[in-house]
């Protein structure tokens, strides 16, 4: 658990390679790598570029509004903050339990996203990578060449995203952004018309979900090397668990682990969460660095998501992800794995749990129901936390007699997994670029790494998958010495200095 | 949809300071995406490798400005689209990255990382690297002439379908009852 490569110790007189995935074209993030003469690495940043400031911003709104404006951090996982929010001003509403109507509907919503978005992320964006090869021709790189290469792949991905996404329109109101969940419970249940509508699919979902897994776990066979050993950085983990161990994206305790796999903390309630988890604030990114307070900064980071949560939990209370888990654990015998690359496998595995888990869901009578609400005795604080797709998610809210916000916290997923991420994409620097001349390849090498994280720089301000990228040499006075991008075919080009 | 039959319009896209809420609703319009791929070829877009914005008919963009790069990235996209489509609320009007404006950038930044919550130190983030944030957030058209605008947050998949759809078709896009909206 170093931070080599962090910083150099003499940055003076080394070559600047700044990897700008997204500074020029998306606006959101980008990498820098600092070479010495001998185009040893020595130091490699990924910089989240972009700042909103939400947390501020919140503060003086009245509380109901919050579970519908924080969506609008990020319009990939909306759903997750509509109900981290709604689980925060539960505890300000005074509803200690929700109605069973109530709790399921927000589950069937929460797993909605957990399939629209992993699908997403495996086809639309990562699948190129995998199947073509990570330094293929850059023009086919998309899911358009998927769609051409692969038609029968991309279909299904199309269409277990949709169906997600009707998940969420049929519980939240609305795909993008619904209105569903309110402090206190939801303001709509399931009709049996809309029941019947999802119910028509989910067969279908489920085995499209076990096919993608058995995709995930032949790329892993046709490569297993590669998988095992690209990027690998060593770390704790930490997510939510149920009350028996078992997984479980929609609420729990906190349980961490090290990177052996030993417990560090379990059966943490979440409300604590400020006593275990501290944030670095680090100049060169707005994303700050989280770390368990215990271990330190330098010992005490963590990775969050699929990796995490697979690993960390007993149990996958659904029998065929439960399955898939159990093969995962013995092809990785029995001990932790901190290879990025796993956490495609890891999210394929989640993507069937959460079709399973509506398929039980929407044929509970529950859903049904129009007992909606609960309140309870005023309070002035509360904290959600919730696992979005990307990760744990923490909101924390102070609320005022008047009903307004006077203080918000948020640590979204994808912060979490930032030192991670950095310590990644260092690996792949130091295994794939050190002492060598760059290449397209390589920058995508950098940026398969990070993407195996499904960063969603949005929630910290997010760039959706295949970022461009455009790479300088600048020598330390700021002269440029040599510059590559791709061009519009994706040949990488040399614009003459 | 009838282009000019055997001629693909490059489409190119971007999230500036936006959620990609507006990118997720394009690619609701599901399996219609196939449809799209057949008439339109995706220049510069998240959702392509394409870093060097070529000349496109339409650029499509969601999110509005709040840092120097956002401002660079927008005449880009103006010089090179002939079609720029402000997409979502926070194109048009800042949206709600633009509640930060009745208060100061420096108070902000200050109570983000110096006084919130479990905080192990306090500082502002400075770095070279990172791009200068704007004062204020603004809207697209404050800086650039944007052709067509597309009110909501986001726009549903069947009013961003039906405008590209005219537009593609080289007509005036004509959202009629149902499809217009702005929650
Ligand atoms: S308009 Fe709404 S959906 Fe679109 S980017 Fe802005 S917040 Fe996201």
């Amino acid at each position: 658990m170093s931070h080599q490569l962090e910083t150099a110790l003499h940055p003076s007189g080394l070559r600047r390679v700044a990897i700008d995935t997204v500074s020029r074209v998306e606006g959101h993030g980008k990498v820098t790598i600092l070479l010495d003469e001998r185009n040893q690495v020595q130091q490699v940043r990924l910089h989240i570029v972009e700042f909103r400031g939400f947390e501020r911003f919140i503060q003086g709104r009245p509380y109901w509004e919050v579970p519908v404006m924080v969506q609008r951090l990020c319009g990939i996982c909306p759903v997750s903050h509509h109900l981290a929010a709604s689980k925060a001003l539960d505890q300000v509403v005074g509803a200690t339990r929700l109605t069973p109507t109530a709790e399921k509907i927000r589950r069937l919503m929460h797993y909605g996203q957990i399939l629209q978005s992993h699908a997403l992320h495996f086809f639309y964006l990562c699948s190129p990578d995998l199947l073509f090869g990570f330094d293929s021709e850059v023009s086919r790189r998309n899911i358009v060449g998927i769609a051409a290469a692969h038609p029968e792949i991309a279909k299904r991905g199309v269409l277990l995203r949709k169906f997600g996404q009707e998940v969420i329109r049929v519980t939240a109101g609305k795909r993008i952004h619904g209105t569903g969940s309110v402090p206190g419970g939801v303001n709509k249940s399931v009709t049996l018309e809309e029941r019947e509508l999802l119910l028509a699919d989910i067969y279908q979902t489920v085995g499209w979900c076990r096919d993608a897994v058995r995709l995930i776990k032949e790329l892993h066979a046709q490569n297993p090397a590669l998988y095992k050993e690209f990027g690998v950085c060593r770390s704790n983990t930490m997510s939510l668990v149920g009350a028996e161990g078992e997984l479980d994206f929609y609420h729990g305790s906190l349980r961490a682990r090290d990177g052996n796999g030993g417990i560090l903390f379990d059966a943490v309630d979440y409300c604590d969460y400020a006593q275990y988890i501290q944030e670095e604030v680090k100049p060169w990114s707005y994303m700050k660095f989280p770390f368990f307070t215990a271990f330190g900064k330098r010992n005490g980071w963590y990775k969050v998501g699929p990796l995490a949560r697979v690993q960390n939990c007993d149990r996958i209370p659904t029998p065929l992800a439960e399955i898939e888990r159990r093969e995962f654990i013995d092809y990785c015998g029995g001990l932790p794995t901190h290879a990025p690359l796993a956490y495609h496998w890891a999210r394929m595995i989640e993507l069937l749990h959460a079709a399973e888990t509506i398929k039980d869901l929407l044929h509970d009578d529950d859903i049904l129901g129009d007992d909606l609400v609960r309140t309870g005795e005023r309070a002035t604080e509360g904290v959600g936390v919730i696992e979005a797709p990307r990760g744990t998610l923490i909101h924390h809210y102070r609320v005022d007699e008047d009903d307004l916000v006077t203080m918000c916290n948020l640590i979204v997923s994808t912060t979490h997994n930032n030192q991670a991420m950095n310590e990644a994409i260092r690996q792949v620097a130091r295994r794939y670029l050190d002492g060598c001349e760059i290449t397209e390849g390589l920058l995508n090498h950098i940026e398969v790494a990070i993407r195996c994280f499904d960063p969603c720089l949005s929630c910290a301000t997010h760039a959706l998958g295949q970022m461009p990228l455009a790479v300088e040499l600048v020598d330390a006075a700021g002269v440029r010495l040599h510059a590559l991008s791709r061009n519009g075919d994706g040949a990488v080009c040399q614009p003459c200095a | 949809m009838n282009t000019v039959i055997g001629k693909k319009l490059k489409v190119a896209t971007t999230s500036l300071a936006g959620c990609f809420g507006c990118h997720m609703s394009l690619l609701d319009i599901d399996e219609r995406l196939f449809d799209l791929i057949e008439l339109i070829e995706f220049d510069r877009s998240p959702l392509t490798d394409i870093k060097e914005l070529g000349s496109c008919d339409i650029g499509i963009i969601e999110g509005g400005l709040c840092n120097a790069e956002n401002v660079h990235v927008l005449r880009e996209f103006r010089r090179q689209c002939k079609i720029l489509i402000a997409i979502g609320a926070c194109a048009i009007n800042g949206g709600l990255p633009a509640q930060r404006n009745q208060l100061s950038l420096a108070l902000i930044l200050q109570e983000v990382y110096h006084t919130s919550v479990g905080l192990a130190n306090g500082l502002i983030p400075n770095d070279p690297e990172l791009p200068l944030p704007l004062a204020k957030v603004r809207a697209l058209h404050e800086v650039v002439n944007i052709d067509y605008f597309i009110p909501g947050c986001p726009p549903s998949a069947d009013t961003i379908w039906k405008a590209l759809n005219d537009i593609l078709g080289g007509r005036e896009p004509e959202l009629g009852h149902g499809l217009i909206q702005y929650d």
